[in-house]
């Protein structure tokens, strides 16, 4: 049974090493704010989980606590994305877009809202 | 913004009690007697001072039936974050960095302020779309591979499955 346990959090470590390592790399290929984001967000939320998961499996005693620190990754980390990728619009940190400005649907708050400052 | 249903000051009491109380037993890990009465005290004095802002549902949200469909949404939305993660490991891995990125908006049916947090969490943390903002019940989405501009096209494509189930929850 203990070993059960340990092949289980040992894999669970594995596999959220690796996805942290794939959004470390994302962060550094990928080409504005919000696609790093895109990357960071998805590989640190699904990662950190299978860390902590994987420590929990590993000391069985910890495991209904880390249950809760993954409920509590799993509720924080998108609000935090989704609070950075707001704030670095109306910094006009515009995104990179490949096919042209209709890509961007966001643009029109903002326009209507500068048309307003200058009239 | 509007709200359709603000649920009574005992419902949320109730609420924020139990939550607390859940919390404590989780973090303490044990069902010795004076730790128990401990965090039920102790869970009392917070809910009493914070209850107000614990304003997410009824207590209707205990029937069985919206109970199951919590448990399902947990389950899509589970699923629905391992495969953004694959999808964004295959994108960060495959040398030319396939991605067309673009800002889509959509329009949803949900009324509570609560369940469009929950839906705006979930569009986050799904394959390749992170939300960056909602005004109203418009959402706009950072889409790191744009398929489709349609308003109509992209919901049924990022939040129909997410929707779906919220509606009948809140």
């Amino acid at each position: 049974m203990n070993h059960i346990l340990e092949i289980i959090g040992l894999v669970l470590l594995l596999i959220g090493g690796t996805f942290l390592f794939l959004g470390g790399l994302g962060i550094l290929r990928m080409p504005d704010t919000y696609n790093r984001l895109q990357t960071g967000t998805k590989a640190t939320t699904l990662g950190g989980m299978s860390v902590i998961l994987g420590v929990g499996f590993l000391e069985p005693d910890w495991l209904i606590k880390t249950l809760v620190l993954v409920i509590f990754i799993a509720l924080s980390n998108p609000i935090s994305s989704h609070a950075l990728a707001r704030a670095n619009y109306k910094r006009k940190n515009y995104p990179y877009l490949k096919g042209g400005k209709e890509y961007d649907k966001y643009r029109e708050v903002y326009q209507k809202e500068e048309e307003e400052e200058t009239a | 913004m509007e709200k359709t249903q603000t649920p009574s000051r005992t419902a949320s009491f109730i609420l924020a009690w139990l939550i607390l109380f859940l919390t404590w037993l989780m973090f303490t890990s044990t069902f010795a007697t004076q730790e128990v009465v401990t965090g039920l005290i102790t869970s009392l004095l917070i809910a009493l001072f914070t209850s107000r802002f614990f304003t997410c549902c009824n207590l209707s949200i205990f029937s069985p039936v919206k109970l199951l469909y919590l448990i399902e949404y947990l389950f899509v939305f589970l699923w629905a974050l391992i495969v953004a993660n694959l999808d964004v490991a295959r994108r960060v891995i495959s040398p030319k960095l396939p991605i067309n990125p673009g800002i889509v908006k959509f329009k949803t049916k949900l009324t509570t302020d609560f369940s469009k947090m929950v839906l705006a969490n979930s569009i986050t943390l799904t394959p390749g779309t992170i939300s960056v903002d909602i005004i109203d019940d418009t959402y706009y989405i950072h889409w790191i591979d744009v398929k489709s501009l349609d308003p109509e096209e992209a919901k049924k494509d990022i939040a129909d499955k997410f929707e779906r189930i919220l509606l009948k929850i809140f």
